[in-house]
């Protein structure tokens, strides 16, 4: 525990899960002007405490302003402002049209329900959003939450936890701040939803507690996301476009672009446009420069230098310089990287070194990208859609983005999610209602036409039999006909018949 | 005797279908469609051995088994046929951020690989063969595993079903409790399961160490309430209908009544006429009527049956062993905490009638247990039938009706909290195997335009960026200032001499 930040103890844990179970129950955040007003309110907590927050979040990792907008306070505000604007739409029923013929009088529709009381366990990289959004989500969708942040980022969460019963209702809404044994008791209890953003490794953990109580969940992982730079692309933009996917927030991202894959005749060029880019962007000492983010914590400092120091191949370009005090390390570039070094190659990098791996031909770019599990997104850069395609058809990733980095996550008319290891489910606008809503099929019949429906009942006497039969099972006879192909055999097989019948008689 | 496929040949059965599916069989769309028609096919040429194989396995009447089992099947197959060109192809969706105005997005529909689906004895085609329906429309490959439970029809399957399907594509693995167990070791892309909680818990818990998203068709005490608006005589007789329908062995099954005390009586003496209709004098000679699988769940419908107060039986509560029959029972009243008939699922022909004061004690009943997979309301009134769905939660609700809405494929048919996660059938069947793949493709030109977002952060392109990401504000005033701020921040950051400010930002 820090000085910044107070754990909350257990006792509190359970009574703050208790009672957000019993509020939902009491339906309260069911009523929609109710949930506006609470999001309205989500919207305030940020907005009135912009500058507060990036301050905190310098205190956290240095995180430039530009950054703590575009990154954490702007999604934050634009997903309630959204929810404002949709939420009469989204919350409505949705009328559906029957496939059946005899359900044609009948009233389907899909109720959207919320799941009840859920938890979100929020994320130290972008500590704001990946807490807020999907908050903002679960509010909208009428639970009731229990927000547990992340202790790594701890001024952020302390900031947030003074903040929140100020503006949200805190019988439906409450914070649960802590570490690993806090959280491990937090998951025994019974929630009907769990979010969770961070690793796999985690991931599998909190799965693993959800299957007690048959809770769904909502996983947003990670994995190495591959950036598939192609011969005909532009390498001063690629450098550009790539070192904003590698340096934002100093490589601390869930889509960052891990490492890259560069024509091997190449290799030289784009190192050149790398360096060039990155002076452009940080001066000759990215130490010094406002605009460079550091490391969240001096144990993170040491995982990415050791990857740096103990890999197994590549030599530095530029960059290698850290202090750990500061928590910073230099932007880094390694090229020649061998797809199987199991040190830059094995674990997420989740820090500023871009590990370059030359490749001689397309198809051993994708074979390499498919020896690893599949990541949260996939880069590639090229103007050929042919080529895109390619990739595309040929590979598995949460999302796409091509020509680009980073920017697919900010459009939240696009869900966001993995696959496989990288995560379960998705979010973002509308994905994130839906995540936390049951969506409950409804069917109204009428009460008349009882006459019909007794066809259906026993006794089961052989007409009755007969009839379903005929009316919903292909019959023999009509299989022999379709069995001979072509028109002509058809007709010859209608005379056949009726010169039978017709002699029969 | 159905022969359990050997423990050690399941690595290498996942594995053989991993990577034929890497080799892109399944993607191409024709393959898929001839695979649908070939499991239409397989129907079409083995009617007659699936009504005998349930017979065998669940005394199932012919109707049954063509209206609950072959039919749907066969009906999904046509609509995935016809609908394979809407359902892959990519969504495009409305941007809402400025900053990609001139881009495309749109999400792909991309199988996720190979699926493990796990059927059940009670509707032992139905249910192990409609998610495969969706498996295949959506590009995946599979392993299939019949209800080792359901005997006759698990052997028929698996003898008859590789004729029809791609054995390159989908396998059938034969197995009890140790070869699933061994097939939940195995990794996929998705875990389809349809049965119980308990193993409900083993299969999610196995798929977290993979973090393989799952299906889970389970089940739970399905309420059916009566409110005073309810037309009696009709609501006895599709009650009953969806009671003893398959014997009481569906997930969806109503599995207790609520009724208010003035309409009980009505109610019973219409549940007595109905049964002797449906069923005759003795049901045991009645062909409309089924089975229980086996002895052991036969015994388990029997303690129950002994443990209840024999006054209390209204309707039937005969039982032969030999013959795994329990005639068509009813019970009443009972306790809404009785801890015989309401804790537990049900799961066969017995139907315990739990009187109520009014709709608030039903609600409080209701909620008093977990989330139920569906749930049955008899009212003339939709004022009734709204304020119970207000009240509660389940995973579907059919007003005036019992089973009826499994039916109409339109509908997502799932579970919520115990009674299960995920959903099925029509398009959500392949929108559950299938992933959407979120692609972003931006252009290479109006680089200059891209320098807004990069170091150095400028007071300019903070400026910029504030706009391009919240818009303008709202009152002229500030607009007017806003606007000339941000010509102003462009002018600079794109078309200052100087190239790029250096100003410090202010952290």
């Amino acid at each position: 525990m820090s000085s910044v930040l107070t754990y909350t103890p257990y006792d509190s844990i359970e009574d703050s899960v208790h009672l957000v179970r019993r509020v939902y129950e009491t339906g309260k955040t069911r009523s929609i002007a109710f949930r506006k007003v609470q999001l309205q309110r989500l919207y305030d907590l940020v907005k009135d405490n912009e500058e507060r927050f990036y301050e905190a979040l310098v205190k956290d990792m240095n995180k430039p302003r530009t950054e703590a907008l575009t990154g954490d306070i702007a999604p934050s505000l634009e997903e309630c402002l959204y929810f404002l604007d949709n939420l009469d739409n989204l919350s409505k029923d949705v009328k559906v049209k029957p496939r059946m013929q005899m359900n044609a009088m009948d009233d389907l529709v899909i109720r959207k329900e919320p799941l009840g009381s859920v938890l979100i366990l929020g994320c130290w990289n972008y500590p704001v959003q990946l807490s807020l959004v999907p908050l903002a989500g679960a509010i909208a969708a009428g639970n009731t939450v229990i927000l547990k942040l992340s202790e790594v980022s701890a001024h952020t969460a302390a900031l947030i936890t003074e903040l929140f019963p100020k503006y949200l209702d805190s019988h439906c809404y409450r914070i649960v701040n802590g570490a690993v044994d806090e959280t491990t008791a937090l998951l025994k209890y019974k929630f009907d939803h769990i979010f969770y953003t961070g690793s796999p490794q985690v991931g599998k953990i909190v799965m693993k507690a959800a299957s007690e109580h048959l809770t769904g969940v909502t996983l947003e992982l990670g994995g190495k996301s591959p950036a598939i730079i192609l011969p005909d692309a532009d390498l001063s933009i690629v450098a550009n476009r790539i070192g904003f996917g590698k340096f934002y927030n100093c490589g601390q991202i869930c889509i960052a672009v891990d490492y890259v894959l560069v024509p091997e005749d190449k290799m030289d060029a784009f190192a050149e446009a790398f360096r060039k880019t990155i002076k452009t962007w940080f001066g000759e000492d990215p130490k010094q420069s406002p605009n460079y983010a550091r490391m969240v914590s001096e144990r993170h400092v040491d995982r990415v230098v050791g990857m740096l120091q103990n890999r197994e191949s590549g030599a530095i370009a530029f960059g290698g310089e850290f202090d750990r005090n500061e928590r910073y390390i230099a932007p880094t570039l390694v090229t020649d990287v061998k797809f199987k070094d199991q040190v830059l190659m094995g674990d997420e990098i989740f820090g500023p070194i871009l590990p370059v791996i030359p490749y001689s031909n397309l198809d051993d770019a994708i074979h390499m990208v498919n020896q690893n599990l599949p990541p949260l997104v996939l880069y590639a850069f090229t103007g050929k859609k042919k080529l895109a395609q390619k990739i595309l058809d040929n590979t598995q990733s949460g999302g796409v983005c091509i020509n680009d980095c980073l920017m697919h996550q900010a459009e939240y008319s696009l869900p966001f999610g993995g696959i496989g290891n990288s995560g379960i489910g998705n979010y973002h606008g509308e994905r994130s209602y839906r995540a936390f809503t049951h969506e409950r099929s409804v069917m109204a019949k009428k009460l008349n036409m009882e006459s019909l429906i007794a066809v259906r009942y026993p006794p089961y006497t052989d007409k009755r039999t007969n009839m379903m039969r005929m009316l919903m099972v292909t019959s023999p006879l009509s299989l022999k006909i379709k069995a001979y192909k072509g028109a002509f055999k058809k007709l010859a097989l209608l005379i056949a018949l009726f010169v039978v019948y017709s002699k029969r008689r | 005797m159905v022969q359990f496929t050997p423990v050690e040949n399941i690595p290498g059965i996942v594995q053989e279908l991993k990577k034929n599916f890497d080799e892109g069989i399944t993607k191409d769309l024709i393959f898929r469609k001839q695979q649908l028609q070939k499991l239409i096919q397989f129907f079409d040429e083995n009617t007659k051995e699936i009504e005998e194989a349930l017979y065998k396995d669940l005394h199932k009447p012919s109707i049954e088994s063509i209206t609950a089992e072959v039919a749907p099947v066969v009906d999904e197959c046509k609509y995935m046929i016809k609908n394979l060109e809407r359902l892959t192809k990519p969504t495009h969706t409305k941007k809402r951020f400025g900053l990609n105005a001139s881009d495309k997005t749109y999400i792909r529909k991309e199988p996720k690989g190979v699926a493990l689906i796990i059927g059940a004895w009670n509707y032992p085609i139905h249910l192990l063969l409609l998610p495969v329906v969706g498996a295949i429309a959506a590009g995946n490959c599979a392993v299939i595993k019949p209800s080792e439970v359901a005997e006759a029809t698990n052997e028929l399957v698996a003898k008859a079903l590789p004729k029809y399907l791609d054995p390159r594509a989908y396998t059938i693995v034969n197995a009890g409790v140790t070869g699933t167990t061994a097939l939940l070791e195995e990794k996929f892309d998705h875990i389809f399961y349809t049965g119980n909680g308990a193993v409900g818990r083993i299969v999610m818990s196995a798929a977290a160490k993979h973090l393989t998203p799952v299906t889970l068709e389970l089940g739970g005490k399905s309420p059916a309430i009566v409110c005073d608006s309810a037309d009696i005589k009709l609501t006895a007789r599709r009650l009953l209908w969806g009671k003893f329908y398959n014997n009481g062995q569906t997930c969806v099954a109503p599995d207790y009544v609520l009724i208010s005390q003035e309409n009980h009586d009505d109610l019973i003496k219409a549940f007595q006429t109905t049964v002797k209709e449906f069923f005759g004098e003795n049901p045991q000679e009645s062909q409309s009527y089924g089975r229980i699988v086996n002895h052991r769940q036969f015994d388990r419908l029997q303690r129950i049956l002994e443990s209840t107060e024999g006054n209390k039986i209204v309707v039937g509560g005969q039982t032969d062993r030999e013959n795994l029959f329990i005639s068509p029972t009813i019970v009443s009243p009972v306790k809404g905490d009785d801890p015989n008939l309401m804790q537990d699922e049900i799961f066969g022909p017995i139907l315990p009638v739990v009187v109520v004061k009014d709709l608030n004690e039903a609600v409080n009943i209701i909620n008093s247990k977990d989330k139920p997979l569906a749930m049955y309301i008899f009212a003339g009134k939709s004022e009734h039938y709204n304020f119970i769905m207000d009240k509660t939660n389940s995973g579907g609700t059919l007003v005036n009706d019992t089973l009826m809405h499994l039916q109409e494929m339109s509908l997502p048919f799932g579970g919520v909290g115990p009674s299960g996660m995920g959903s099925y059938h029509g398009d959500k069947s392949f929108d559950t195997f299938t992933h959407e793949r979120s692609t972003m493709i931006k252009s290479t030109s109006l680089e200059s335009a891209n320098q807004a977002r990069y170091p150095p952060y400028t007071d300019s392109k903070k400026q910029l960026m504030s706009v391009m990401v919240f818009g303008f504000p709202a009152a002229a005033g500030a607009k007017i200032k806003t606007i000339s701020t941000v010509f102003g921040a462009a002018w600079n950051i794109f078309f200052s001499s100087s190239g790029k400010t250096n100003q410090d930002s202010k952290l």
